[in-house]
């Protein structure tokens, strides 16, 4: 992995992304380029349809561009086969989506189970860290419970813990706060927050300036395109702050 | 590193059954029924087999029968076969005389149906089987003496109540003593014990060790109705066998003045030809238990690759998100595809154990014997599990090349 400050954990050259519909062509990416680098805590906004969505499942390899390329860790996705692309979610990668999507018959621990049983970790090491990142995410009592028996911002905490465990380069959260009251919303934004100043960095999509600020830069898309890329704070790079009730008023 | 999933997706699979248990069991419904069906047939074939082999070599393989009526039909008696004179002593001694390529002959005589107990001081043998033999009996069947001696030419010009017993029968009324020289009691009669025979086994359900040997002409004697006997005949060689069958015809044709134009009116036939016909109709059972079966498996594949389509369906989202976590196509697909083939491995454990208990059932209440076959057993499985890799192919290989964000977005 490179942990080199310098070079970008992702790269993007003019990405679009176009569907056509009957005669119709809709770009949901429309020349898109920037960069992230190590510990970089983004945000990406933009109103409904601005390809916020589309644009991190590019970024988190579960999608293809039609055009532009895309590095991630100085690798050029489109080049990669599919063994490689599972590869580089499962290990690269941690996707937290909007709707937690969890397994519903399999219980908390087993969920965050998952991606190292994918890598092949032997068992005994996989539950060890398994049972870590729940712990890393307030959950160390609830590793027994399906998701059926889990409120919603634990359901989420399951679903981080489990982006968590592989060690990723980088956190994807495509509105992660979106299907939780305000208060939920802001435990798991101080659970983000906590996360960064571990060192991790991580990208997040909300429609919310609220939410927003908690990043130190701000990608603003419209229309498929980057409108505004503006940098909030600072990063004091990998220095862990602990201020983490600061952050959260 | 794939070795670490299968227990999960194992764990997976059985989850996902139980929680379906009706959908399951109907789908693998016609394993179970095609499996059931091969456990069952092979292990009564099987134990007709066994039975069969050790039956048909005390027999002795080279043993010709002369029979009235003919010795396998199928439905009733016609006009003709029920108007047939009936053999007699002097024939059997003609057939020795008269035929070189014959060396030893043995009419048999019957009882009929005699239901009571032979008896010694208090000790009863049920279900004993009485047959009338001559001295060259001993030749043609294979079963030795144990003690004593066998019935003697003597014993069969004068009609002697003397009697040689099976071995069951000797456990059964002197469990402890000498039975040589005793006086047993049956039907009425009283006869001497002169010699016992060794243990042959049992045949097609009918234990051959519970059996009476009185001399032919006193069963004739006793039952004097019961005119309708065998004649046992037991060739020179193997090789003057069919020249034995030729010259038997010939003088039963002369002396029962049969003529030309006409048919035999009785039948001769031979052990070999016996277990030819039980060949044929085994291998009838053969076929009749591949067809039911492989009908089985089939509707059962189609129903397991159903359930599959479905339960591929059902999971795209839960597809989309282990793809998004990393799993590769071969991952999904062998989940897919060990999940089809528990399936249907439940579905031939289930069948194999109700095939089982037929064969059981069969064994307890019919005369019929059997026995579960290791091979079949180990062939019906590893059928069973084929049948949900080959039918869980097409549904898993759907699921393995699913786009993850299209199966992501799945409502
Ligand atoms: N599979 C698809 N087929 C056709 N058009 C699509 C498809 N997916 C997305 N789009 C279009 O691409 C555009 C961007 O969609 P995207 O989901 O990225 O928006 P978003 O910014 O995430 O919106 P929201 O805030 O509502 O989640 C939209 O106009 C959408 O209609
Ligand atoms: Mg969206």
């Amino acid at each position: 992995m490179g942990k080199n400050g310098n070079r970008p954990m992702i790269l993007t050259e003019d990405l679009w992304k176009t569907y056509e519909m009957g005669s119709e062509k809709i770009h949901a990416l429309h020349g898109v380029s920037f960069e992230i680098r190590q510990n970089e805590y983004v945000a990406i906004m933009g109103p409904s349809g601005s390809g916020k969505s589309t644009l991190m499942n590019v970024i988190g390899c579960l999608d293809t561009p039609s055009q532009g390329k895309y590095y991630i860790n100085d690798r050029l996705v489109s080049e990669l086969s599919d063994d490689e692309l599972a590869y580089i979610r499962n290990k690269e990668i941690g996707f937290v989506f909007q709707t937690f999507n969890l397994l519903s018959r399999a219980t908390a621990l087993h969920n965050v189970e998952l991606p190292l049983i994918y890598n092949g970790t032997p068992s005994v090491e996989r539950l060890e860290r398994a049972k870590a990142s729940l712990v890393k995410v307030d959950l160390g009592d609830r590793m027994g419970h399906k998701p059926n028996e889990l409120s919603g911002g634990q359901r989420q905490r399951v679903a981080i813990a489990r982006a968590l465990v592989n060690n990723p380069s980088i956190i994807l959260a495509d509105e992660p706060t979106g299907n939780l009251d305000t208060a939920t919303g802001v435990e798991i934004m101080n659970l983000f927050e906590r996360l960064w100043e571990q060192g991790n960095t991580i990208v997040l999509v909300t429609h919310e300036h609220d939410i927003a600020a908690h990043a130190n830069r701000i990608i603003h898309l419209r229309d498929g395109r980057i409108e505004r890329d503006e940098i909030v704070r600072q990063v004091e790079a990998q220095k862990p702050q602990p201020q983490t009730t600061e952050a959260a008023t | 590193m794939f070795r670490h999933e299968i227990k999960e997706v194992l764990l997976l699979s059985l989850d996902t059954i139980r929680s379906n248990k009706m959908r399951s069991f109907l789908t693998i419904l016609g394993v179970v029924i095609g499996v059931m069906t091969v456990i069952g047939m092979a292990s009564v074939i099987e134990g007709l087999n066994r039975s069969f082999a050790s039956g048909l070599s005390s027999l002795g393989s080279s043993t010709i029968f002369v029979t009235r009526l003919p010795q396998i039909q199928f439905g009733n008696l016609t006009q003709e076969q029920r108007r047939r004179k009936f053999l007699v002593y002097e024939d059997a001694l003609a057939l020795k005389e008269d035929c070189p390529a014959v060396a030893a002959v043995s009419p048999l005589s019957f009882p009929g149906l005699v239901t009571s107990p032979a008896k010694y001081g208090a000790n009863q043998a049920n279900g004993v089987q009485v047959r009338g033999v001559v001295a060259d009996f001993m030749r043609i069947f294979d079963s030795p003496l144990d003690q004593g001696r066998f019935i003697s030419d003597y014993d069969v010009e004068h009609r002697t109540n003397v009697a040689v017993l099976g071995s069951e029968v000797v456990d059964t009324l002197f469990p402890s003593l000498d039975p040589l020289g005793k006086t047993i009691t049956w039907d009425g009669q009283e006869y001497v014990v002169v010699g016992t025979l060794q243990k042959v086994g049992s045949f097609l359900g009918q234990d051959r060790d519970n059996r009476i040997l009185l001399p032919f002409s006193t069963v004739r004697k006793y039952y004097p109705n019961r005119r309708d006997i065998f004649v046992a005949v037991l060739p020179t060689s193997q090789e003057t066998m069919q020249t034995a069958i030729d010259q038997i015809i010939e003088v039963l044709r002369r002396r029962r003045h049969v003529r030309p134009d006409q048919d035999n009116d009785f039948d001769v036939g031979t052990s070999d030809s016996i277990s030819e016909l039980y060949h044929s109709i085994t291998g009838g059972a053969y076929m009749v238990m591949l067809v039911i079966s492989s009908i089985g498996l089939l509707v059962g594949g189609i129903g397991v690759m159903n359930i599959m389509l479905v339960s591929v369906t059902e999971r795209t989202r839960e597809i989309g998100v282990r793809k998004a976590i990393g799993a590769r196509r071969k991952d999904i697909l062998w989940q897919f595809l060990l999940e089809a083939m528990v399936l249907t491995g439940v579905g031939g454990v289930l069948g194999i154990l109700v095939g089982a208990g037929i064969s059981w059932l069969v064994n307890a209440f019919s005369p019929l014997p059997s026995a579960v076959s290791v091979i079949w057993v180990v062939i019906a499985f590893s059928v069973s599990v084929s049948v949900g890799l080959f039918f869980g192919l097409y549904p898993a290989n759907k699921a393995a090349k699913l786009d993850p964000i299209e199966a992501l977005r799945y409502e």
